[in-house]
């Protein structure tokens, strides 16, 4: 932070914002860290949804009257929002797909395999979301490209040392590695692996559904490529994710699905794509959710992302001096730069037993290998439980999953 | 032991499962075995390989297990593998299936007859039917057994 103090959030006002955090669990408050899988919804978001199916509703694009033209200016509305949120330069940089996983696939495809040649490589790295592993191997796999794994060092953070000598044959087009890790919260030095990436002769894919929750992003400032975020963990619903993609890439990649909406033209004997971004979004896209989006980035800007991440950084010094002061606690990942996730695991009981217990208490977590196995052999542990902070998390719940914890461990020893 | 926040789970993680989950039985690996089936449940990683010896007349003369996974599926290998010895195939598949009833609805209403003690002794893992999102963990290892007891070295899978 840049010295001044940062504006703390009225957190009672926040909690009251989001109905599912009165909810009980078994009699016990709902003590909800688990927002990294997927976030609860504000009012906000849900009144909005409602709001368009009840007063504005109809398919976008396609329809010469009223109801079709409200709904595609508020759906074009909330590309122009998610536009400034990522500060792209031009909105048409902005493409809505399903979700990050359905974006990353974009580009595996239209990109991946669409553009690269087969004799060039794609970087991930070792602590990637299976979304952002295995359309790159299934890239690999169709194409022929080949696949390099960045490595991590034991702190969880991006071996910027591999990452050059991955990069120094110049074989590589594409680097695609997470913006913020969804297992051990680091966030990696975007603008840096750009610069890195860029002087490689690479373009470069940032993982950004943990961090654009998190940070404040800035697509231009670290120059990013391509830049993948998904609704359902911004406090937005399921069903819409963001691809930003730079335009010149866009014109040279070819559609990843065919169908109506992106076509200028078709006969059996051919079709025209029609431009970008509508190239890449075939069939009647995810209307309300996008409505639901805007009102989510409404939502954190009203707050304020700068206040967010501070508020998670206090959450986040809360927990790295609770946690590992508990006897057989094991994190993994002590990054320098990180975000409001923590991954752990107990000495005396697998992280399944535990989730359950701290189900008993109220406490969602999640527990497993969160979609991220080859890091989970990497620091050699079977499963881990992971807690993950929204902006509603309170210090008090921080405090009462140490406690718990400690507790946890008693009941198995 | 603890202050009572978890005092309720003691239906779930009862003292034989807490016991059979820190020291599994028969945990080691059976050089001489004539059937091996590997049972994972990829979303909690739980990993088992088991190990069962037939005897010429083909009933299961002994049962072991490896592997690495939560109490609950640690707790069922160790007693399904005590509990199998001895059995006929055809008994072990069917204690297998009244587990799973039990396991899932809590309650076994073909549990008499013949093996009605060694389902008692299977009897503490009921708990889990209270906890839908762990019944598959003590499922796995009857699901490894029946794919040990197919043949071959099948993988089982609990999902
Ligand atoms: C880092 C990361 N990448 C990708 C995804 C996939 O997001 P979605 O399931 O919405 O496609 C997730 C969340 O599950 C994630 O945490």
């Amino acid at each position: 932070m840049d010295g001044h103090v940062a504006p703390t959030l009225n957190l009672d006002a926040i909690r009251a914002d989001f109905p599912i955090l009165s909810e009980k669990v078994r009699g016990k408050t709902f003590t909800f860290l688990d927002s990294g899988a997927s976030a609860q919804k504000p009012r906000q978001v849900i009144g909005a949804m409602v709001r368009m199916m009840e007063t504005a509703y109809a398919n976008v694009h396609r329809g010469a009257y009223h109801m079709s033209e409200q709904a595609t200016e508020a759906y074009e509305a909330a590309r122009a929002a998610v536009a400034r949120f990522l500060n792209a330069g031009d909105v048409r940089e902005i493409i809505f797909t399903g979700s990050s996983t359905n974006a990353i696939n974009l580009v595996a495809h239209s990109y991946g395999r669409g553009v690269m040649q087969p004799s060039q490589a794609v970087v991930i790295s070792e602590m990637e979301h299976h979304a952002n592993i295995v359309p790159w191997q299934m890239a690999r796999d169709a194409h022929g490209i080949e696949l390099r794994v960045c490595r991590i060092t034991d702190a969880g953070e991006l071996d910027l040392d591999d990452l050059a000598a991955k990069l120094a044959d110049g074989k590589v087009g594409l680097v695609a590695v997470t913006h913020m890790s969804n297992v051990l919260g680091t966030v990696t030095p975007a603008a840096q692996i750009a610069r890195m990436a860029h002087e490689a002769g690479a373009k470069v894919l940032f993982d950004g559904s943990q961090a654009a929750v998190h940070r404040r992003v800035d697509v231009r400032e670290i120059d990013a490529d391509f830049y993948v975020f998904t609704g359902h963990k911004l406090y937005g619903p399921t069903g819409i994710g963001v691809l930003y993609a730079k335009g010149a890439l866009q014109e040279a990649m070819p559609p990843f699905l065919g169908g109506g909406d992106m076509i200028a033209e078709v006969s059996f004997e051919r079709s025209v794509w029609a431009p970008y971004p509508a190239k890449f979004e075939a069939g009647t896209p995810p209307i309300i959710e996008a409505i639901g989006l805007h009102a989510a980035i409404d939502y954190v800007e009203s707050i304020g992302m700068a206040a967010i991440e501070a508020h998670e950084r206090a959450l986040v010094d809360r927990a790295m001096a609770r946690l590992p002061q508990i006897e057989g606690v094991t994190l993994l990942g002590r990054a320098q730069d990180r975000g409001g996730v923590f991954a752990f695991a107990l000495d005396t009981a697998h992280a399944h037993d535990v989730a359950t217990l701290l189900d008993r208490a109220g406490i969602a977590v999640r527990s497993g290998r969160h979609c991220a196995e080859p890091l989970h052999e990497r620091f050699g542990v079977e499963s881990t439980c992971r807690a993950s902070f929204g902006l509603y998390t309170t210090p008090a719940e921080v405090d009462l999953l140490a406690d718990a914890l400690h507790q946890a461990r008693e009941f198995f020893r | 032991m603890s202050g009572g926040l978890f005092d309720d789970l003691r239906d779930l993680y009862q003292e034989v499962i807490l016991d059979h989950g820190r020291k599994p039985r028969n945990f080691k690996r059976l050089d001489d075995a004539d059937r091996t089936a590997r049972g994972d449940n990829p979303m909690c990683g739980d990993r088992m390989e088991l190990f069962v010896k037939l005897a010429p007349e083909g009933h299961i003369e002994d049962a072991a297990f490896q592997g690495r996974g939560c109490a609950i599926s640690m707790a069922s290998a160790s007693l399904m593998t005590d509990t199998v010895k001895g059995k006929t195939q055809a008994q072990a598949r069917q204690m297998g299936e009244n587990f799973r009833a039990l396991a899932m609805t809590g309650i076994c209403p073909d549990c008499g007859g013949e093996i009605a003690e060694d389902m008692e002794r299977l009897a503490p893992l009921s708990g889990v039917h209270d906890f839908p999102s762990r019944v598959k963990c003590a499922t796995l290892a009857w699901h490894t057994l029946n794919a040990a007891l197919d043949g071959g070295a099948k993988e089982a899978s609990s999902e």
